[in-house]
C-alpha cells in the first residue's frame, strides 16, 4: 500500500516533468478510447432505431405468408403462390387457443384519382381487425367496421402519404369521393403516419378498404377467397411461439401436408426479424469496434515507444535508484505504474471525449447514438490493460539494467 | 532499533559511539568491517579477458577513513563497485560485517546497499527536477522506514550537512558543493556503516573540496563512520588515515598516515565555513 502510494507519486512526478510528451503519448489512448466509445454508441443507437422501426410494424405479431421461404426445389418465396384462404384465417381464429386477433388482406397496385390529382399506390383490402392488429389508429375520421366488411361497402381509409398526394393543404379528405379503378369510394378516415419499414417501404403509401369490397370491386375475380398474408396476434406476448406452433399444425392439417413434405406457408414472427436485424447491427458494431480498437492498440504502442525512450533517458536515474537500494521489482513496478497512469488518465479523458463526440454526432449528423455505461467502463479498463501490456516490456528492460553500467551512462 | 540519524550527527564525538548500542558498528570494533581476500575480477571484452583485479587482499577497520589512489585502469573503480555490492568478484571473498557478498542474490545485495552502504559520486548523481529532500528520501523509500518518518529523517539529514532551508531546492538551483552535500545526506540517511565516495571532490573547486572533506572527516570522526574514497588528488588523500595505492589490479602500497589536516580544523566544520 505504501509502496503503491509512493510509486504512484513517483510516476506522477516523472510524467509531470515532461508534460508535453506525456500529453502527446496519452493522445493516442484518448483518441482510441474516444473512438471506441463513439463507435459503440453509434452502433447501439442504430440498433435501437432499427428495433424502434420493427416495433412500428406492430408488436408481438405473427405473419403467415403463402409459400415456403426455405424450401428445396423450384419454390417461390413468400407471397408467390396463393395457398392461404380466408377460410384458413377463420380456422386460425376459431381453432388456435393462443391466438387473439386475426386479420388478412390482399394487395394490388392501382391508380387512385381525386379530381384532377392521381396517385399510384397500394390498394389493400383488409379485414377491420387489421387496424387493431397493427395498432394503427386514424388521425381524422374513423376506420371501417365489421358491418362495412359484411356489406362490402365502398369506403376507404387513406395512408398519410396518399392523403398528402391527392389533397392539397387545407383540404379535408374525409367525406370526399375518390375513384379506384373507376370505382367511387367514400373516404372515411386518414391514418396516423407510421413511417418506413426497415426494408425501406413507405407504410403510409396505401389505401385500405374492407377485404370483401376489394375482392368484389377492385382486385378482380381471379384467386377468389385467397389472401396475400394473414397477421395474427397472440393472447399474450409470451404465447407467441405457442400460437405459431398451433397455426403451423392447423394449416398443415388443413392443407393436407404429409410428414415428409414441406409447408406451403411460412409463419414468421417480428421477433425473429428483430433478432435478425439485431445480429446484423451487432456485426456493424463489432466492425466499428475493431477499427476503433486498432487505434487503441496504436496508442498502446505509442506508450511503449515513449517508455523505451524514457528508460534510456533515465538510465542514470535508474542506476542511482539501484545504488541506494532499489530492487529490480521496484524499478519494474515504477515504470509499469507510469505506463498505467498514462493509459488510464488517457482512458478517462478518452471516455469523456467519446461521450461528448457521441453527443455531437447525434446532434450534428442526426444519427441516433446510445452511450452505454458498460462500453465506457469497458473502454476505460481496456486502456488500463493496454498500459500494463505495453508498459511491461520497457519496464522489464529498465529493471534488468546493470547498476554499474546504468550509473556510468552518459 | 536505530536511533534517528540526526541524533548521531548532532551529538558530540565522544559519546556517540557509546550510544550506538546493538548496531553492527559496535560488533565490528574488534573485527574489521571489510575483509577482502584474494579478490579477482575478470571482464570479458569481446575475445580479450581483462583482469581488473588480480588478487587483492586487505582489511579495513570500522571508523577508518581510507583513500584509494591509482591511475585510471588500475582497478580502483572495480574495487569500489565490489565494496559497494554493485558488483560481484570473479574469485575471492569479500566480507562486509562478516557476510560474504559473493553468495548473495541481486535483491539481497540491493538490501545491503540500502542499509549498509552510502554512495557519493563525482558527478553528484542527484535525480534531476526532484527536490533535495525528495532525493534524500529515496533510500528510505526503498528501505523499510515508515512513511511518516521518511520526511523528518530526510530533513534532519539535510540539516546535518548544513543545508537547512534549502530542502525544496531542485538540484539545478544548488551549487556544486551544495549538491554534493545533498548526495552525502542521501548516502547517510539510512545510517550505513560504510560511505563510499568516488572522487567526491572531482567536480569542485579547491575551497568547496576542502569544505566537503571537512564534512566527511567530521562524520567519520563523530559517528565512527567508515569512509572509503577514491581520489586522484594528493590534497584529498591527505585527509585520510590510510592511503592505499592500486596499480594494474594490485595493491602496490598501503600506508597509515597522521592526519595532516588537524582535528581542530575539521571541528570548525562546514557550518563555520562560508557556504
Amino acid at each position: 500500500m505504501k509502496l503503491l502510494r509512493m510509486t504512484l507519486r513517483a510516476a506522477l512526478r516523472a510524467l509531470r516533468r515532461n508534460k508535453m510528451r506525456s500529453a502527446l503519448t496519452m493522445l493516442g489512448i484518448i483518441i482510441g478510447v474516444g473512438a471506441v466509445i463513439a463507435m459503440v454508441s453509434i452502433g447501439q443507437g442504430a440498433d435501437a432505431a432499427v428495433q424502434q422501426q420493427i416495433r412500428s410494424l406492430g408488436t408481438d405479431l405473427l405473419m403467415v405468408v403463402p409459400g415456403a421461404t426455405t424450401a428445396s426445389g423450384a419454390r417461390s418465396g413468400w407471397g408467390g403462390v396463393s395457398t392461404l384462404t380466408t377460410a384458413d384465417a377463420a380456422a386460425i381464429k376459431r381453432d388456435c387457443p393462443a391466438v387473439a386477433e386475426v386479420t388478412y388482406f390482399r394487395r394490388q397496385v392501382a391508380q387512385v384519382v381525386y379530381g384532377d390529382q392521381n396517385w399510384s399506390t397500394v390498394v389493400q383490402g383488409a379485414t377491420p381487425s387489421y387496424f387493431k392488429v397493427r395498432e394503427w389508429p386514424v388521425t381524422d375520421g374513423q376506420v371501417y367496421g365489421p358491418r362495412d366488411e359484411e356489406t362490402a361497402n365502398r369506403v376507404a381509409v387513406l395512408g398519410r402519404t396518399v392523403a398528402d398526394q391527392l389533397f392539397g393543404p387545407g383540404q379535408d379528405p374525409v367525406g370526399t369521393i375518390i375513384r379506384i379503378k373507376n370505382v367511387p369510394f367514400r373516404v372515411i378516415g386518414v391514418l396516423e403516419p407510421k413511417g418506413q419499414t426497415m426494408w425501406g417501404q413507405d407504410q403510409d403509401d396505401a389505401v385500405l378498404m374492407p377485404y370483401s369490397t376489394a375482392e368484389r370491386r377492385v382486385l378482380g375475380a381471379e384467386l377468389l377467397g385467397t389472401v396475400d398474408m394473414i397477421h395474427v396476434t397472440a393472447t399474450d406476448r409470451d404465447r407467441l411461439d405457442e400460437a405459431g406452433q398451433q397455426i403451423t399444425a392447423l394449416l398443415r392439417e388443413r392443407h393436407r401436408i404429409q410428414h415428409d413434405q414441406t409447408d406451403d406457408f411460412t409463419v414468421r414472427s417480428l421477433n425473429d426479424m428483430a433478432e435478425a436485424s439485431k445480429s446484423a447491427s451487432q456485426v456493424m458494431t463489432n466492425l466499428l469496434l475493431s477499427v476503433a480498437s486498432i487505434s487503441l492498440l496504436v496508442g498502446g504502442i505509442g506508450i511503449m515507444n515513449i517508455l523505451l525512450v524514457s528508460v534510456t533517458e533515465r538510465t542514470r536515474e535508474i542506476g542511482i535508484r539501484m545504488a541506494v537500494g532499489a530492487k529490480s521489482r521496484h524499478i519494474l513496478f515504477q515504470f509499469l505504474v507510469e505506463a498505467m497512469t498514462l493509459s488510464m488518465v488517457g482512458g478517462l479523458a478518452g471516455a469523456i471525449l467519446g461521450v461528448i463526440s457521441a453527443g455531437l454526432i447525434s446532434h450534428l449528423a442526426a444519427w441516433p447514438t446510445l452511450v452505454s455505461p458498460a462500453a465506457v467502463a469497458g473502454a476505460f479498463l481496456f486502456s488500463g490493460a493496454v498500459g500494463v501490456f505495453f508498459g511491461f516490456y520497457p519496464a522489464r528492460q529498465a529493471s534488468r539494467l546493470d547498476p554499474i553500467t546504468a550509473l556510468r551512462y552518459e | 532499533m536505530r536511533p534517528p540519524f540526526s541524533a548521531h550527527v548532532l551529538r558530540c564525538n565522544d559519546d556517540s559511539t557509546n550510544l550506538q548500542v546493538g548496531t553492527p558498528r559496535e560488533d565490528t570494533m574488534n573485527s574489521p568491517l571489510i575483509r577482502v581476500h584474494d579478490l579477482w575480477k575478470i571482464y570479458a571484452l569481446g575475445d580479450v579477458e581483462v583482469e581488473a583485479l588480480r588478487g587483492v587482499t586487505l582489511d579495513i577497520q570500522a571508523g577508518q577513513l581510507v583513500a584509494i589512489m591509482g591511475a585510471s585502469g588500475s582497478g580502483k573503480s572495480t574495487f569500489m563497485n565490489i565494496l559497494g555490492c554493485l558488483d560481484r568478484p570473479t574469485r575471492g571473498t569479500y566480507q562486509l560485517h562478516g557476510t560474504d557478498i559473493s553468495g548473495l542474490t541481486a535483491d539481497e545485495r540491493a538490501t545491503l546497499r540500502n542499509r549498509e552502504v552510502g554512495f557519493v559520486f563525482q558527478s553528484f548523481n542527484l535525480i534531476a527536477r526532484t527536490s533535495a529532500v525528495e532525493n534524500v528520501e529515496l533510500p528510505l523509500y526503498y528501505g523499510d522506514t515508515p512513511l511518516a518518518e521518511q520526511r523528518p529523517r530526510a530533513l534532519a539529514a539535510l540539516a546535518a550537512v548544513g543545508l537547512a532551508g534549502r530542502e525544496h531546492h531542485l538540484p539545478n538551483q544548488l551549487s556544486g558543493g551544495q549538491q554534493q552535500r545533498v548526495a552525502i545526506a542521501r548516502a547517510l540517511v539510512t545510517q550505513p556503516s560504510l560511505l563510499l565516495a568516488d572522487e567526491p571532490t572531482g567536480n569542485l573547486d579547491s575551497e568547496t573540496s576542502r569544505e566537503i572533506m571537512q564534512l566527511v572527516r567530521r562524520l567519520n570522526r563523530e559517528q565512527h563512520l567508515t569512509v572509503v574514497l577514491v581520489t586522484h588528488e594528493v590534497d584529498i588523500s591527505a585527509w585520510a588515515d590510510r592511503v592505499i595505492t592500486f596499480r594494474d589490479g594490485r595493491v602496490v602500497s598501503d600506508v597509515q598516515q597522521e592526519m595532516r589536516h588537524g582535528d581542530a580544523q575539521s571541528r570548525r566544520g562546514p557550518e563555520a565555513a562560508p557556504a
